[in-house]
């Protein structure tokens, strides 16, 4: 779960790591008397994409008028397809020099990393891209956490500002704790500035929670809704379904996530257009099935659903039952071919037979199935408005 | 042979008392695994059909001698689960549990290792040594005995794997699904190793996704190395960028982790990526049936 910049500044600013005086506006007025207060700021659009000043989405104010109205222009505008809510007015800063710096996971080596760059300001990796060797890595035992002579070697190799060193070495510090106390699976600040009079603060920052473990950050869990931009995407999570929306017409169930991924691959390979991923999950019971048709059904494109069930934990005959109880309690206009393999598919089968639902062999024979049906019906419409 | 598991699996079942943990143990049961134990706290003394139930790992391990454990416990509880079967001495940990959070995984990971057991998953179906033993959620009916080794992120996906395989009438050594999670115990690589060193594994399939290097690293492994044929897949290849599939591991973030680098480090390695599960059963075919290399 990605959280916002003023929601990971204030975790940060919590953690005792300086970042700009600032607060949220929603309205232009809001922003003119925050503007007050602080003196000059710059108005910064709260949304999740990257680039937000090239887009347009950070701006100067040097008074509280020009505050207001910078702030009229970036409330509702559109940013890479999202609307502007909120926007985060900030006292402006001189900056001298800007760092970067990070923690993230290492999966080949199981634990987390301190990523340190004197090139801060800019796309981190762009940066490992072009120039690894201008980032320093330190590895975190999970045990010992991330150990004080680790910072200043870090510190050292990346050339970091001396006179600001201990200031430095604190933010880091902070920003280490913040990520160990919140679950992130990314913390990082971008830049990392040194201002003209010598002090260190965060001028940006991003942090990304790990969505497993918002179960022990009961006060985190509030910003979900503002972390998901799809409506059908954060609806299905709030359900406990991962769920993302892809652009085509064929609605996708399945109960695994490796499983439903290759469906999507087939799908495209007949020449069919998913319209989503959705897993299941394992232990998947009928309830759940429900669920899955009605999420999947709340995207107007889709014109036609195929499931395919292999089961492990989940056992056919609870999937085949969830559909027929699908079926009976919702109005379903699409067509639906199902796979059904593995654990209790015998019992599956029996479940289904005389329903409309008929298993079909493999998922490339459900798609054509649903890709003709669709074109029937399609056909069927033009008819009738001829 | 196999690698992993055999008839001498003296296994022991963590959370045998919940409703996965049941419904589990008797199919492992079913299957000829040897379940010597389960563990749920304040339920020891007790009998889960037929099974004995303790307190603590410690206790059954002890007691039963059960050499490995595998792991039913809810999320918030398992990472502990497996830190308290790897301070029992337990040397194979396999932990089914999905959405357990990273960092608690990081700290298992930790533990376990420093004390020489070694994790399978988490979020992973188990394993499978075909007509020896079973640990985890495969289904029992789809295996067959042979001499092919399936290694995989996934779980259903295997199972279609493994199908597909005993659909052909090939069997395989040992099954093996090593999880979708971003830090799981046991990689691509260590389990190309266990496979290259099993003189009963003749050819090994390898199932990747999108997420991550385990692929890459396993296809430089196999570049340096003379073992047995491989055949890949990785499915997710139409994913797009920067949305988790499913799986926490499944993500193309930062530039890492997309399918084309995972393509085409298995293709410069000499390893045939097919497109299909039905066009790996093919060239796993064809290898079995060409004469043996010299």
């Amino acid at each position: 779960m990605k959280l916002q910049e003023y929601v990971s500044k204030d975790l940060l600013r919590q953690a005792g790591v300086p970042v700009p005086p600032g607060e949220v506006a929603e309205t232009p007025e809001q922003a003119e008397a925050i503007a007050r207060r602080l003196g000059p700021v710059a108005v910064k659009a709260q949304v999740l994409v990257g680039g937000r000043g090239k887009a347009g989405g950070i701006k100067l104010a040097n008074t509280p008028e020009e505050a207001r109205q910078v702030a009229s222009q970036i409330l509702g505008m559109d940013l890479k397809g999202l609307t502007v809510e909120k926007v985060l007015v900030e006292q402006q800063v001189k900056i001298a020099r800007e760092y970067y710096a990070g923690l993230t996971l290492d999966r080949s080596k199981h634990c987390f990393v301190l990523m340190l760059s004197s090139m801060g300001g800019v796309d981190i990796e762009e940066v490992a891209a072009t120039n690894p060797d201008a980032i320093v890595k330190r590895w975190i035992d999970p045990a010992f956490g991330l150990l004080g002579f680790q910072i200043r070697d870090a510190m050292f190799d990346a050339g970091f500002d001396q006179d600001a060193f201990k200031d430095l070495q604190k933010i880091l510090a902070g920003l280490y704790r913040v990520m160990e106390d919140n679950d992130a699976m990314l913390a990082e600040i971008n830049p990392l500035a040194v201002t003209d009079d010598g002090r260190a603060m965060a001028t940006d920052a991003k942090i990304d929670i790990d969505d497993k473990a918002l179960y022990r950050h009961p006060a985190l869990a509030q910003f979900q809704s503002e972390s998901i931009d799809d409506p059908i995407e954060l609806f299905a999570t709030q359900e406990g379904l991962p769920y993302v929306k892809l652009d085509g017409n064929i609605g996708v169930i399945g109960n695994g996530a490796g499983l439903v991924m290759m469906t999507l691959d087939i799908i495209k390979q007949v020449g069919g257009s998913p319209a989503n991923f959705l897993d299941i999950g394992g232990g998947a019971r009928a309830e759940i099935v429900r669920k899955a048709i009605e999420i999947v059904l709340m995207n107007p494109a889709v014109e036609g659903i195929v499931m395919n069930i292999f089961g492990g934990i989940t056992r056919g005959d609870e999937v085949a039952r969830g559909l027929l109880e699908a079926a009976s309690t919702m109005d379903i206009r699409v067509p639906i071919a199902i796979r059904l393999a593995g654990t209790r598919e015998a019992e599956g089968r029996e479940v289904l037979k005389g329903s409309q639902f008929t298993p079909e062999p493999d998922v490339a024979a459900a798609t054509k199935e649903v890709m003709k049906q669709i074109a029937e019906r399609r056909q069927a419409t033009a008819g009738s408005h001829a | 042979m196999a690698i992993l598991i055999d008839e001498n699996t003296r296994l022991l079942v963590q959370g045998i008392t919940g409703r996965e943990g049941s419904f589990h143990t008797a199919q492992m049961k079913a299957y000829g695994t040897n379940v010597v134990a389960g563990v749920t706290p304040l339920k020891g003394g007790s009998e889960a059909d037929g099974t004995p139930v303790f307190d603590t790992v410690e206790k059954a391990a002890r007691e039963t001698g059960a050499n490995c454990s595998v792991i039913f416990v809810p999320p918030a509880g398992a990472a502990d689960a497996i830190m308290e079967a790897a301070d029992a001495g337990i040397p194979l940990i396999v932990t089914i549990t999905e959405n357990i959070p990273v960092h608690a995984t990081a700290h298992a990971y930790e533990y376990a290792t420093l004390r020489g057991s070694r994790i399978i998953g988490p979020n992973c179906p188990g394993l499978v040594s075909s007509g020896k033993a079973k640990v985890g959620i495969m289904p029992n009916q789809l295996f067959k005995q042979g001499h092919v080794g399936v290694v995989s992120r996934s779980g259903t996906l295997t199972y279609e794997m493994v199908n597909e395989l005993t659909g052909r009438g090939i069997g395989q050594s040992t099954t093996v699904g090593i999880g979708g999670d971003p830090i799981i115990g046991t990689s691509f690589t260590d389990t190309l190793k266990f496979f290259d060193a099993d003189p009963d594994t003749h050819a090994i399939v390898l199932i990747g996704e999108i997420g991550g290097r385990d692929e890459e690293e396993a296809a430089h492994y196999i570049a340096g190395r003379r073992g047995k044929p491989v055949v890949a897949f990785i499915s997710g290849r139409t994913a797009p960028p920067g949305k988790r599939m499913g799986h926490a591991g499944a993500i193309i973030t930062g530039g890492e982790g997309g399918p084309d680098a995972k393509v085409k480090a298995f293709q410069a390695a000499g390893v045939p990526v097919a497109d299909t599960i039905g066009e790996i059963g093919e060239k796993i075919a064809e290898i079995l049936a060409a004469p043996a290399r010299s």
